[in-house]
This record gives C-alpha cells, sequence and structure tokens, in this order.
C-alpha cells in the first residue's frame, strides 16, 4: 500500500496534531482557570489572556494551514536564506530592541512586539537540517562539525548579547540532534558528567560524594571488566577520571570557594542551583552585620511555585479552585510558570498526566524522524524535539525547584503571541515534511 | 522532484540482492555474537537511509518476533535510544520529584492555605436588652480598629498617603509605630489605632489596598444608652484561661467575649448567638476576595437574642437619683408578674466604664472603693429586717392560733418578761391594745411577745418544734434561702432554725433567748429583694412569682428558660382573711402610722417602716453603729401594681429616709409624676448625704482582716504543700534504698551460683 497513493490530508500525521490541539487547550484552560472571576459576566471577555491565547491560536492554525498547502521542498530549498535573514534580525535586535524587564530581546513594530530569538530556533532547526542533508556535508571530519555547532550557536551568542541567557541556552539542545547524527559518545559522556559533577559537587556533601564516585567508578570497572583487562589505556582512563573528579570535587571546589570567591558571589552561584549557602562557604559576618534575609526574586517565585504546586497533592484542589495561582501569588504565573496552575489544580495525576502527553508527543515526532527518507527530515524532527525537550525539562524541572529559574516558557501551555506560534510552526513544518517522507528532500 | 517510490520493489531490489542471504543467517548468530550483528544493522541503515519496519521484512520474507525486531533495531540505531532514554530518564526524575513534593510535603498545603484562606471569623452582634416599654438599655455599636503586622509592612510605604487617609501627621504615624513594635515581635498583629471614627473609616476601606500590612478590623462593643443598672445588666469581658477549661465555655476560644456578670452572664447563651466563621480567598494584596470553596465550609453567624425587661428605664433612673450618696439599695417588683421594675444597689457606677480595655483598670478602681459599688446590695446584703418583718411575725401568729387579730398587750414603753428590757418606741397605753394598733405603731413589746407565744404555742411539743414551724414559715415566703432570681450570685439571708441555736446556745435555749427575732432583729438576716419579695406576698395575698428581670427572650414570652418564672409559688397555707388583717393593719400603718410618709393621695397603700439596729466588729470590739433605715411597701392595696423594700445602711429611722424615698418612687412609677406636695421631699432626699465617715475605716479595717485571712490561708496551704512533698520525698527515698537492697541481694544470689 502506498502512502503516496492518499491525498495530502491523508498523510498529515494525526497523531502529532492530536497531541498538539490537546496541549494547546490544556494551556488555554490553564490560562483561563487562573485568570476567571466568580465576578466574570461572561466567559468571552477580549481583555482577558485567555481569549488573546485563543486568537493566538486562530492565527497559529491560519499559518498552520498555510504551511501544510506549502511546497514541501520549500523549507529545505530556503532554510539557508531564511537563516541569514534571521542572523541579520536577531543583529538588528541587539541594537533596535525595546527593553523589557532589562533584557533587549523584542523587537517592537507599533504596538505589535516579538522575540526574533523565539522565532530564530525554527529557522536554525532548518539551516542545521538543511547542512546535514547536503551531500558533501560529512559529519565525521571536524571541519563539518564545528560548522555545524557554529550554525547552532551563531543565534545563541546573539541572544546572549542581547541579554536573554534562558532563550539562548535552548540553542544547546542542538547538540543532542548533532549526537545523533554522530557526534562521538564521548562528548555527551563528558557534558553531561561535566554538568553532573559541578552540580553535585555543589549540591552534594563532600564525604558522601566521595563515597558516590568511588562506588560508581567500581560499577562501570565491574560492568567493562573484560575491556579493562584487555586495554591499558581503558584502565587509564577510568582511574584518571575518577581522580579528577576527587580532586575536583574535594579540593578544587572548596579552594575556590574559601579562598577565590567573593561574598556575593558564591551566594549568586547557590542562589542559581536555589539552594542556601552552606555554612563552611559563609563569610563570617562583620560585627554588627545581621544575616541579611533573602529577598532575591527568583527564590521566592519558586517557593511560591512550589507551594501551589505542593498544594495540590494527590488529585488537585479541583478546576477553578487553585488558591494559590488565582489569587496571583505566583509571578509570571501566565507565562514561566504556568505549569503551577495544573499542578495545583489537578495535583499529581494531572501532572502526570500532561508530562506523559508531553513526552509522548516528543517520542512520536522522534519515531517520525525515524521513518524518514530524507536526511533533511530527520534532522529537522530531531531538532524539533530536542528543542521541545530542552523547554519542557527546564521549564517544569524550574517550577519544582530542580533548575534554576531562566525565562523558558513551557511549550503550546505559557501564555504568549511569540511563544505559541514558534512552536506552531515549528511543528507544522514537522507534519508537512513528515507527510512527504517517501520523497528524498535536499 | 517525485520517484515512482515503491517501498515493498524498493525492499526487494535492495534487501534481497545484497543482503538476503546473509540476513538469516547473520541474525542467527546475534545472540552468540552481538558485536557482528551490530556492524550488520549499521551497514543495512546506512544503505536504506531507514531502517526496514516490521512489516516491511514481513514483505521479503523475514518473520521477527517484536522483542528480536525491537533488539535489531536497537542495535542498528542505538542513539535513538539513547536519546529517547534521556528524555524518559528526565521525565521519571521530574515524576519523581512531583511525587514526593505533591504528596508527602505536608507544610506546602499549609502554606498555600497560610497565604490564600483568610479566615474570617464573624462574631454576631449580642442580644440587644430592651426595658418594659421597649427602650434600649443596652446595645451594641460597631467600631473599627486598625490593626498591624510590621513585617507585612513593605520598605516602599507611602506614608504620607496612609497618614493623609487616617488623617494624621507624619509624626504620630512614626510615634505609633515606635510604640508597636517595642510592644511586640514584628510578626505579631497588633492595634496600630482603635476606634477609628466614620471619616478615617470611610477614607481608609478606599485605598485599603494601597496598605499592606494593615487590616480593618470591624467589632462590635456593648453601648449602655444611660449609666444604670450597670450591676444587673452585668458587662463582659474576655474569657479567662481558667474559664476555658470548664465545659461551660467549651465552644468558646481566647479572646472572645463573654458575660462576667448580671444577665451578660445568666442569659448568655441566649444573648452571644452563634458565632459564624467564612473562610475568603485572598490574593496577593491582601484584599479578601471570593469565598473558599464556594463558602460550602462557611457557618452562616446568628445573631443574638434580644431580651425585654420588666425594668422600668425612667422608673431606675428615678430611684438611682434618689440613691446618690446614699449607701443602699431599693428594689421594686411587680407582684402580679414577680417582674423586676427597679432594682438600685447604691453607689452606683457607670457600666460604660467595664467594657474595652479599660476594664480592667476601671474594675480595680471600683473595686478599690471603700463604698464597694461593685456589691450588689440589692440581692448580697444581708440586713436585718427591723420592724419591717413584723407583719411576717403577726402573719405566722395568727395563723399558728397563738393570737387573734384582738389580741393586746399593755405595752408600758418596754417588754420585760424576759430578764433584760427591750425598749419599745410608745409609751402611752393601748398603742399596742390590738393587732392592727400594734403593728401601725410598731410595737417592739407586742411582737416580741406575740414571737414567743408563736414558738411557744401549746400545740407545739417544745420551742424547738415552735421554732422550726416557724423556720418553715420563712423558709415558705422566700427567706433564708435564694429566691432564684435571673442574676448570679444572689445571698441567701439567714433565718434562724433550731439546730442553729442548739449549736449557738449548746441546746440550752427558750423563747427568751431568740426574742429578738421576732422585732426582726438578732440572727435575722434578709436581702433588700427578699424584703419586696415578701411584700409581694402580702400583696398578693400568699402567693409569689420568682422574681425575676426578664419579660420574654428574642420576643417569645413562653422561652423555656423563662418557665420557672412563670411558675406560682403559693406559701403555706394561710387564709385569705388573715391576709386582709395584715393588709389592713399595714394600711394603718400608711394612714395613721409611721409610714405616713408614703401615703398616695386617693390610694391605698400599705407599707412597714423599719429601722434596724446594727453593729460592726471593729479592732476586735463590738461597736453599735447607727441605723439601718428600712421600708417595705405596696399598693394599691386592692389591685397591687408595685411592691418595694429600700434599705438605707446606717442612715436612721425607716420613717425618715427610706419611706421617703420609697414612696417616691412609686408614686413615680404609679402616677409618673411627683405632686407638687412632695417636691420638697424630693429635694431633700436627692440632696442628703448619708453616707458616714466611719464607712471608709470599717472598710479598711475588713479589708485588712481579709488580707490577713488570705495570707493565713496561703500560709497554710503552702505548708501542706511541702509537709507532702517532704513525706513523698521520704516515700521515695525508703523505695531506692529497698530497689538498692534487692538488688543487692539478686547479685550476690547470682554470684553464688
Amino acid at each position: 500500500m502506498s502512502t503516496l497513493r492518499k491525498t495530502l490530508f491523508n498523510r498529515i500525521d494525526g497523531v502529532v496534531l492530536l497531541l498538539y490541539i490537546l496541549l494547546v487547550t490544556i494551556g488555554i484552560m490553564a490560562i483561563f482557570s487562573v485568570e476567571h472571576r466568580t465576578t466574570d459576566t461572561s466567559i468571552i471577555m477580549m481583555n482577558k489572556s485567555y481569549m488573546r491565547q485563543v486568537v493566538w491560536l486562530g492565527y497559529s492554525l491560519f499559518i498552520g494551514f498555510i504551511i501544510i498547502l506549502t511546497d514541501s521542498k520549500f523549507f529545505s530549498s530556503f532554510a539557508f536564506l531564511i537563516y541569514t535573514a534571521c542572523i541579520a534580525v536577531l543583529i538588528i535586535t541587539i541594537f533596535a530592541g525595546v527593553d523589557v524587564k532589562g533584557s533587549r530581546s523584542w523587537l517592537g513594530i507599533g504596538s505589535f512586539r516579538f522575540q526574533p530569538g523565539e522565532i530564530a530556533k525554527i529557522f536554525t532547526a532548518m539551516a542545521l537540517a538543511k547542512f546535514f542533508s547536503l551531500n558533501e556535508t560529512n559529519f565525521k571530519k571536524l571541519r563539518d562539525r564545528l560548522i555545524a555547532s557554529a550554525i547552532a550557536l551563531a543565534p545563541a551568542i546573539l541572544i546572549l548579547l542581547q541579554k536573554e541567557t534562558g532563550l539562548a541556552l535552548v540553542y544547546f539542545c542542538f547538540f543532542l540532534v548533532m549526537y545523533r547524527e554522530g557526534l562521538p559518545n564521548a562528548i555527551l559522556l563528558i557534558g553531561f558528567g561535566a554538568i553532573a559533577l559541578v552540580l553535585t559537587s555543589l549540591l552534594i556533601n563532600r564525604v558522601t560524594l566521595a563515597i558516590l564516585l568511588t562506588v560508581f567508578t567500581i560499577l562501570v570497572a565491574l560492568l567493562i571488566r573484560q575491556t579493562l583487562k584487555r586495554k591499558i589505556a581503558a584502565r587509564i582512563i577510568l582511574i584518571s577520571a575518577w581522580l579528577f573528579s576527587m580532586l575536583f570535587s574535594q579540593f578544587a571546589v572548596p579552594f575556590v570557594f574559601k579562598h577565590a570567591l567573593q561574598k556575593h558571589q558564591i551566594e549568586r552561584i547557590y542562589s542559581m542551583i536555589g539552594i542556601d549557602v552552606p555554612d563552611e562557604y559563609n563569610k563570617a559576618l562583620a560585627p554588627g552585620e545581621e544575616k541579611k534575609e533573602r529577598t532575591n526574586s527568583s527564590e521566592y517565585n519558586v517557593l511560591q511555585s512550589k507551594i501551589a504546586i505542593g498544594s495540590g497533592g494527590l488529585f488537585g484542589k479541583g478546576f477553578l479552585n487553585g488558591t494559590s495561582t488565582k489569587n496571583q501569588f505566583v509571578p509570571e504565573q501566565n507565562t514561566d510558570f504556568i505549569f503551577c496552575a495544573v499542578g495545583e489544580q489537578f495535583g499529581f495525576v494531572g501532572s502526570a498526566v500532561l508530562i506523559i502527553l508531553y513526552i509522548s508527543l516528543m517520542l512520536r515526532v522522534i519515531y517520525l524522524g525515524e521513518r524518514q527518507r530524507s536526511d533533511f527530515t530527520r534532522v529537522y524532527a530531531y531538532c524539533v524535539a530536542c528543542i521541545l525537550f530542552f523547554h519542557f525539562a527546564v521549564n517544569i524541572s524550574m517550577t519544582i525547584g530542580l533548575a534554576p529559574v531562566i525565562g523558558i516558557t513551557l511549550p503550546f501551555l505559557s501564555y504568549g503571541g511569540s511563544s505559541l506560534l514558534s512552536f506552531s510552526i515549528l511543528i507544522f513544518i514537522l507534519v508537512r515534511l513528515d507527510a512527504d517522507r517517501q520523497v528524498l528532500i535536499r | 522532484m517525485y520517484t515512482s517510490y515503491r517501498p515493498e520493489n524498493w525492499l526487494i531490489t535492495n534487501l534481497k540482492c545484497h543482503y538476503f542471504d546473509s540476513l538469516q543467517i547473520r541474525y542467527n548468530h546475534y545472540k552468540t555474537n552481538r558485536i557482528v550483528l551490530k556492524s550488520y544493522t549499521h551497514h543495512l541503515t546506512k544503505k536504506l537511509c531507514c531502517p526496514p519496519t516490521k512489516a516491511d521484512l514481513n514483505i521479503v520474507g523475514l518473520q521477527f518476533t517484536g522483542l528480536q525486531y525491537l533488539l535489531m533495531s536497537l542495535a542498528a540505531n542505538p542513539r535513538r535510544y539513547v536519546i529517547t532514554i534521556i528524555f524518559i530518564g528526565v521525565a521519571m526524575i521530574m515524576l519523581l520529584r512531583l511525587f514526593f513534593l505533591q504528596n508527602f510535603e505536608p507544610k506546602y498545603k499549609i502554606l498555600a492555605n497560610d497565604i490564600a484562606i483568610y479566615k474570617k471569623v464573624v462574631y454576631p452582634p449580642r442580644g440587644v436588652i430592651l426595658d418594659r416599654k421597649g427602650k434600649t438599655l443596652l446595645s451594641n455599636t460597631p467600631i473599627y480598629d486598625l490593626m498591624i503586622t510590621p513585617r507585612n509592612v513593605p520598605k516602599t510605604f507611602d506614608t504620607a498617603e496612609f497618614c493623609a487617609a487616617l488623617n494624621i501627621d507624619k509624626k504620630t504615624y512614626e510615634s505609633i509605630l515606635g510604640k508597636v513594635l517595642v510592644r511586640n515581635i514584628d510578626v505579631r498583629q497588633s492595634p496600630f489605632m482603635e476606634l477609628l471614627n466614620e471619616e478615617q473609616t470611610a477614607r481608609y476601606q478606599e485605598n485599603a489596598y494601597k496598605f499592606p500590612g494593615f487590616e480593618l478590623v470591624e467589632r462590635n462593643i456593648r453601648v449602655y444608652e444611660k449609666p444604670i443598672a450597670g450591676l444587673m445588666l452585668g458587662y463582659i469581658g474576655e474569657v479567662s484561661p481558667e474559664m476555658l477549661k470548664k465545659t461551660r465555655y467549651a465552644s468558646y476560644r481566647q479572646g472572645d467575649y463573654t458575660g462576667l456578670s448580671g444577665l451578660e452572664l445568666q442569659y448568655e447563651e441566649v444573648l452571644r448567638g452563634q458565632r459564624g466563621v467564612h473562610y475568603l480567598e485572598r490574593d496577593k494584596f491582601n484584599r479578601p476576595r471570593d469565598p473558599y470553596k464556594g463558602g460550602e465550609l462557611d457557618s452562616q453567624e446568628v445573631s443574638g437574642k434580644q431580651l425585654e425587661l420588666y425594668l422600668d428605664m425612667e422608673l431606675q433612673e428615678y430611684a438611682e437619683k434618689l440613691m446618690v450618696n446614699k449607701i443602699g439599695s431599693v428594689v421594686a417588683i411587680d407582684p402580679q408578674t414577680g417582674g423586676i421594675l427597679a432594682m438600685v444597689s447604691s453607689p452606683t457606677f457607670d457600666p460604660n466604664l467595664l467594657r474595652g480595655k479599660e476594664r480592667a483598670r476601671n474594675y480595680a478602681h471600683l473595686y478599690r472603693e471603700a463604698t464597694r459599688p461593685l456589691f450588689n446590695r440589692a440581692t448580697q446584703a444581708m440586713y436585718p429586717p427591723g420592724s419591717t418583718i413584723k407583719p411576717f411575725t403577726g402573719l405566722v401568729a395568727l395563723n399558728v392560733g397563738a393570737i387573734t387579730p384582738s389580741y393586746g398587750y399593755g405595752c408600758r414603753g418596754s417588754y420585760g418578761a424576759c430578764s433584760r428590757s427591750i425598749a419599745c418606741e410608745h409609751k402611752d397605753a393601748g398603742h399596742a391594745g390590738n393587732f392592727r394598733a400594734a403593728l401601725s405603731h410598731s410595737c417592739n413589746s407586742y411582737f416580741c411577745h406575740i414571737f414567743r407565744m408563736t414558738v411557744d404555742f401549746n400545740s407545739f411539743s417544745s420551742v424547738k418544734q415552735g421554732l422550726q414551724v416557724w423556720h418553715d414559715y420563712y423558709k415558705s415566703f422566700a427567706y433564708g434561702r435564694q429566691t432564684g432570681i435571673d442574676i448570679p450570685f444572689e445571698g441567701k439571708g439567714l433565718v434562724p432554725d433550731t439546730n442553729m441555736y442548739n449549736k449557738m446556745y449548746n441546746r440550752s435555749w427558750n423563747s427568751c433567748t431568740i426574742v429578738f427575732v421576732g422585732m426582726g432583729q438578732g440572727e435575722l438576716l434578709l436581702t433588700p429583694l427578699q424584703m419586696a419579695n415578701g411584700m409581694c406576698i402580702i400583696a398578693n395575698k400568699g402567693y409569689y412569682y420568682t422574681p425575676h428581670f426578664v419579660k420574654s427572650i428574642g420576643k417569645n414570652e413562653n422561652d423555656s428558660l423563662l418557665r420557672k418564672y412563670h411558675e406560682k409559688h403559693v406559701v403555706l397555707n394561710i387564709p385569705d382573711t388573715t391576709f386582709t388583717i395584715v393588709q389592713q393593719a399595714m394600711q394603718d400603718v400608711v394612714d395613721h402610722g409611721t409610714g405616713a410618709v408614703a401615703r398616695i393621695d386617693s390610694m391605698s397603700v400599705c407599707a412597714k417602716t423599719g429601722t434596724a439596729e446594727n453593729k460592726a466588729i471593729v479592732n476586735g470590739e463590738v461597736v453599735k453603729m447607727q441605723n439601718h433605715s428600712m421600708f417595705v411597701a405596696f399598693a394599691p392595696r386592692e389591685n397591687p401594681r408595685i411592691a418595694i423594700a429600700v434599705a438605707i445602711e446606717n442612715a436612721g429611722y425607716g420613717a425618715a429616709w427610706a419611706g421617703p424615698i420609697a414612696s417616691l418612687v412609686m408614686e413615680k412609677y404609679l402616677r409618673d409624676s411627683i405632686p407638687t406636695r412632695k417636691k420638697a421631699l424630693e429635694e431633700k432626699m436627692l440632696k442628703a448625704n448619708l453616707i458616714n465617715k466611719y464607712v471608709y475605716t470599717i472598710d479598711s479595717v475588713i479589708r485588712l482582716r481579709d488580707l490577713r485571712i488570705y495570707n493565713a490561708k496561703v500560709e497554710k496551704k503552702r505548708m501542706a504543700d511541702s509537709t507532702k512533698r517532704a513525706k513523698e520525698l521520704a516515700l521515695y527515698k525508703k523505695w531506692v534504698r529497698y530497689k538498692i537492697h534487692t538488688n543487692q541481694k539478686l547479685k550476690s544470689s547470682n554470684n553464688r551460683k
């Protein structure tokens, strides 16, 4: 049975579209539940965020429809061109951006505002896909690896210059795509290992960490004992890795914290990961100086968000009964902290269902990617999955105190035209490309 | 460019020609040599662009089970699964964290409720108390207190705007804030300003949201419309920790108000109503918003019921005015219902002093007053009734048959039948020629004699039985026991009985020993309320209703609480004729006897004066004090509407002070105005100051004695405690010694083994 015999609309992947619609609906309901007041006379009130989100959904679906009607080759043909234009816009934004809460990442035309950094993700993904689908690309070469990294990181650097750190970090998720396309395992291991080591040496007690590291090393040694027997290099690498991490966590970190860093720097680092400064790094207080009350706004946000989610319990307080979210205790709750509304009103069960929906969407996108004939679509699909994953993981972790608060939206749920529109375009282009999965797109 | 791409063709051409032969062979090896399979599938994927699906493989005749296919594709493309595992792993970590956060950290639930739910306790207004004409005696008025929680006041607080809203200047603000901070830790809510006026309240409420950390609290305070009847109405105050332990106060909480005396205490359950609790959600700016969960947890408040009294506000006010500068009391009862028309215990005080935060201080002031304004003399003070008891002495004597109304006694100015001489005011012959004459002239000899005749009456076996019969009569008049009035802490009075005299005189006593009781002296003590109630009995010819204040509760006259006051108490079967004789005699008292002052135009008034001798013990010596002035009366005789008893301490003759006051009060009640004839008398009464200097001396002596008794009691308790402790200690030491002993025994026996 040829899929080609079907019409275009029958070739569209219904599962992705269904999950998309479900998530956007949940998002609108969540915003509604936060904003609804018993005194409201009618549900349709154009000054409310949820109605504006509905309008944005309308725009998104319209643009999505246009994308479906577009030739699938259009995206690969114009990928580099649009990417270049996008970089140009990002550069302009650095100088002509509107100042919003200290960052200059917004472009304003009249009353209309948008964040080029959000949209740039799509075109970076397309450019990356295009680069991988080129015949002359050989990803085993260092040169091509560097080019791919440059494509991914150029917008990140520009966005960093706009002082929008959270958004810039998103672009690092493209390394996961590159890993899929052949970046050595070691890089992934070293990357994850380094992040894990830094975090654990800050979070976990030193003695405990030493024991954990040793146990972990012994376990790895047991698993690869055959290799270790045969290869001296493997033995040396394992032991030096263990030594390095021990040295780093036991001596380097305490030394740096005790002697090199200033008090305010230590405080900033610990508030980034959202815990108190341990006593041993607490610089002696000057006489007469009171221990300062913690007034960091991000800590307040996380506390309020944890209160909202934690008070949800197993089944939640029920729709429209979220006392914390409804009464504006959680700051930014329509945008960055929208997950609180779900967590509070639907409890653990609701949150779990939402997380499962997200994971299903991402796995479906990977499945779509893997069934492609053309490299372009596959790489693009992986880009989509990884962008979604990064946003999803960081946003939810941040609301439950697992990650530092960086302004990253929750895909499809968060209020905001730029965010919803860019994620919709991302998904619709994928759906369009997937509809032509038997065609070789270069 | 679209190629005519058919997967089955594509598979067959590619797969078959290149790999078909080796595929099955290689697959068989995959268990033994995974590396071979891996390199092979790698190769396969590279050639085909995308791996064949299970269905694709079926087409070319390759049958795999699900697990085999999974393992194969895993080996073929492991990185896809690494990424999948990263995705799922992160999701699992988040789920785990969420699970613990939402199910095992109850503190967040508590915190969420703390910040977002505002428990508003609504105190319903306390019941209003009205007088017999529907005028308000005691009501409520809302007041607003501004509370501050200093910690919640932000640093960027707009002081100028706040001061403008409250109409205070910045200096005042700072000084109040300083005081609050000194008094309290900054997290606790404490009053910033109390009793805001209307303008301040209105202006503040408009701008309330601008002032986080401040909260306007409404509460009701009691308002006594006129400064009268303080002791009878009572007052309210916060429940004390001791009270909270009692079952009566089970539904109260710290900070609640409760009646502490008078009607406020007696009818607490009715007046209080039911507290309501409303749960409101509040937002970040502390503004209460929607009811929490649509108000399903709320309980509605029920307001307190109103009490309507028999008390006549004007009469009460008038009586209190008359009693200014006198120590004593006035009790006026409506004999037909038992309702109290006026009850004065003088000196009085303004009950408005005993409310709010000033209560404790003012209470201490009043308590220290030598004249004891907090002592309800109308129901608690016990006086020898003096001559006012004579109608009852006569009543009992007539009823038991000891005398007839025509019985006379030849009094020559004193009574000498018992070994001592009892003086009588009158010397002229025949002033005690019969009962009527004797009562109207208040002949001491006559009543001492007929009292002796009563107890010694020959139908009784002895004086002891005689006295017991007499005692039973008095008990039925509600003498020597509580009448059961509806304000707490009523005095009993004292009516001596056989037992008491047996104890006092070691069983050797006779009617001569107790002769003074007949003229209302000696051991007999009554409260003014009992005296007034006695008048009701005579006025009603043999029955009374328990004196009470409350006519209706919440407009319901038949409330179960009032049932006992509708019960008619009939005194021991005394025929109406006997009462008629006594009434006749009492009318004579007014018409041409000692009580002429009580005369009311075209109305028959019955009364009896009394002059009670009394003594005080000062520094261990018995000192005879100036007589108490007593007066009892009721009017009109035919259809009694008021019965009254007036007692004025250490004032002199009954007819001189108590009589006029009683007559003025009766006149006021019955006629609603004072006739010009009595204006001069009224003026005199209003101006008179009958408080003796020695009241203060005696008071301090009594207080010293009380203190000594109290100290002795404390010392005794302390001694008892220490003895008990010493005993316990000794016992414990003994036990320890025993333990050591047995342990040693055990050890030594073990060693032996």
